[in-house]
């Protein structure tokens, strides 16, 4: 018999042994309506916790407010998604002296840029969590998973009208059970570790820096 | 074999035990765990519905653990990830070499794995020329230090700064002794980065397994699970077959008790869920991702009802943090991958009770464990059923075979020395004769030396209580 089968036929043999609690479905509550500016406190007071620096900005200006970040913190360069949006309309508004714009390194040639000469990296996120401020992100073909993880600095622009107050209810209103990508992730600040004598220190394997952006 | 189990954890705790460094270690990050983690739950209530909630999410995944394996698996497949199921360690090792042999990988890059320790993959690997590197900052210090880890949350809580300092200034190339923590943790980034550049397979573990969808939750801090996972070209994690949930609407739940219990965080800074290999269309993520479902005994602990609770756990490390045992004698001395009172639970399990025997007795039963478990598994009662099995063996009559190893401690001499004491103290004239007769021997009983160092030896009162009485109401009347 195989692995497989033998596992099943040890765990069917036993399942229903009298004794084990019936099971309970899970309780869920309606979802509830908090005040935008309520989430949008507790989003920001959840962040700045966990060391995420944080910026209000319009949707109008908010390249101007990246250019004048990533000056001030004497990046060389910044990564972005050209053909989004948001990519768009960045290199629209890029000031002529402001840092080297990079895109598209995701192919093997472009890898050891990626991971030793790329400063920082710019993305969009889905939506936020108030509760554990924590922003959502489903990396793309357009914005890949390495993009918000490799470069020491990285910058998250969110738009203020997708913030829900807790996990279950964005993925309750998102319906994503239905349709999850290939990789979703919550990131909840910059990679830290507590490794060596429970001393926090940051920018473990991840970036160093978290720049939330928030259009409101 | 059997004497030198025993010998060995006796004289590790003791070792330990002597050892003032290490306590004052341990006692120092037990009550920075227990701290945080009291700061996270203030509200007694929430805390009670929440754990109440876990408690039901993971009773109702295992009621249909079977079902749920096989949905997760039909799912992970339709998503384009290949299953794999392993009865033992060894399986579980020649899967996971098979793969990386027709990969024809050299270097395996490692997030933080417990399973992965559990079936020593590492040293399986390295006997068949493939390095296997730990990427976890903490999992980077035990390996290079060719240690064990010592908690399962923080593995490398054994371990002083100043001892880290002095490790990576002798084993990384170019390195001064720093003490500075920032400066370390980037001498570690800088040391991995290249090898996550290099690596062609990555190995996780899993937190959760969602069976409704095929997803695998990912929790972790550094960001090095999430390069372990999407960076090379091969994505293997491993997990025991009890990490299964229902809906993915149970994660959120689960999720945050997790966190919160393990390291007194609302949330870890990753989340990563994974439900498939990169698409067509993607850039970057695995072009394979192989799981590979691990049994090694936990379907006996599933067979029987009580023992099945052990398999809730959602390995947040918080019954070791409160546990005053463990606190003293740090995780090495139980000589098991998963160490404390979840270790002492779920390693009979895994390697037999006879291998384990010293492990239920190593609690004072002070009930911590089971007051801070997030989902409610009454670790005491459980480890006072694994006494009773260490004494009493298979196949007697009304006591069937469960476990393992089972009887590892039975010896005919003090089970009839309990015989003798249940019809002692069952049979009125026998309980009293000889309560008369301790009265009369009471200075011929021996002096217990360890016990009086601090002690003042008990003496047998030369009356008993109930003759006190007796005389007293005569007296009275």
């Amino acid at each position: 018999m195989s692995a497989r089968a033998h596992i099943l036929a040890k765990l069917t043999a036993s399942h229903d042994q009298p004794g084990w609690p019936d099971p309970v479905a899970l309780k869920t509550n309606p979802p509830r309506t908090i005040n935008a500016a309520d989430q949008l406190a507790q989003l920001k007071t959840m962040m700045a916790a966990a060391h995420t620096e944080i910026h209000e900005v319009s949707s109008e200006n908010w390249p101007e407010k990246v250019a004048e970040l990533t000056q001030a913190k004497n990046l060389n360069n910044l990564l972005i998604a050209p053909k989004t949006a948001l990519g768009k309309q960045l290199q629209a508004q890029w000031p002529v002296d402001g840092v080297t714009l990079k895109y598209d390194l995701h192919h093997s040639g472009g890898k050891e840029e990626l991971f030793f000469s790329v400063d920082a990296a710019l993305t969009s996120c889905r939506s936020a969590i108030a509760e554990s401020g924590s922003l959502v992100l489903w990396p793309s073909p357009a914005e890949p998973r390495l993009m918000s993880l490799v470069p020491p600095v990285h910058f998250v622009l969110l738009d203020a009208h997708n913030i829900y107050p807790s996990l279950a209810e964005v993925m309750q209103a998102e319906n994503w059970a239905a349709a999850m990508p290939s990789n979703a992730l919550l990131i909840s600040g910059p990679s830290k570790t507590a490794d060596i004598q429970q001393t926090l220190a940051y920018g473990a394997h991840g970036p160093k820096e978290l720049v939330l952006l928030i259009m409101v | 074999m059997k004497t030198e189990i025993l010998h060995n954890f006796t004289s590790r705790s003791r070792a330990a035990t002597a050892d003032e460094a290490q306590r004052g270690k341990f006692r120092s990050a037990m009550d920075f765990l227990i701290a945080k983690r009291a700061a996270q739950f203030p509200d007694p209530t929430e805390w009670a519905e929440l754990r109440e909630s876990g408690q039901q999410i993971r009773q109702r995944a295992l009621a249909y653990l079977p079902k749920l394996l096989v949905q997760f698996e039909q799912k992970a497949q339709q998503n384009g990830m290949t299953v794999h199921w392993a009865e033992t360690p060894l399986e579980a090792n020649q899967i996971i070499h098979g793969i990386l042999q027709r990969q024809q990988v050299r270097t395996l890059i490692k997030g933080k794995s417990m399973v992965s320790e559990e079936i020593e993959l590492n040293q399986y690997l390295q006997a068949h020329s493939i390095q296997a590197l730990e990427s976890d900052m903490g999992e980077f210090i035990v390996q290079m230090a060719d240690e064990k880890p010592s908690h399962i949350i923080m593995p490398a809580i054994h371990k002083s700064k100043q001892e880290i300092a002095a490790l990576f200034a002798a084993e990384i190339d170019d390195t001064p002794y720093t003490e500075d923590v920032d400066e370390l943790i980037q001498i570690g980034r800088q040391a991995l980065r290249q090898q996550f550049f290099n690596a062609d397979a990555g190995l996780s573990g899993v937190n959760f397994a969602i069976a409704e969808t095929g997803t695998l939750c990912l929790v972790e801090n550094e960001g090095n699970g999430r390069l372990s996972t999407s960076c090379p070209r091969v994505h293997i994690a491993i997990t025991g077959i009890e990490k299964m949930l229902e809906n993915l609407a149970d994660l959120p739940t689960l999720l945050t008790l997790l966190t919160r219990s393990a390291t007194g965080q609302p949330i870890t800074t990753y989340v990563n869920l994974i439900s498939g290999p990169r698409r067509a269309d993607e850039q970057d993520g695995p072009e394979e991702v192989h799981i590979v479902l691990l049994d090694n005994g936990r379907s006996q602990a599933y067979a029987d009802v009580q023992l099945r609770q052990t398999l809730q756990c959602i390995r947040c490390g918080a019954c070791m943090n409160h546990c005053p045992v463990y606190t003293r004698i740090g995780g090495h001395a139980y000589g098991t991958t998963y160490p404390g009172p979840i270790g002492s639970i779920i390693s009979p399990h895994l390697l037999g009770l006879a291998e384990t025997r010293d492990l239920p007795s190593a609690s004072t039963l002070c009930g911590a464990c089971g007051d801070v478990c997030p989902v409610k598994i009454p670790i005491p009662e459980l480890l006072l059923r694994l006494r009773v099995e260490n004494v009493t063996r298979a196949g007697t009559k009304d006591h069937p075979a469960v476990m393992r190893g089972q009887g590892a401690k039975y010896r005919l001499s003090e089970k009839l020395a309990w015989q003798a004491w249940s019809l002692l103290n069952t049979t009125p004239a026998l309980s009293l004769a000889s309560r008369r007769s301790a009265a009369g021997l009471r200075h011929l009983i021996p002096s217990v030396k360890a016990w009086t160092q601090a002690r003042v030896m008990p003496k047998i009162a030369p009356q008993s209580l109930h003759e006190l009485i007796k005389a007293h109401q005569e007296q009275k009347s």
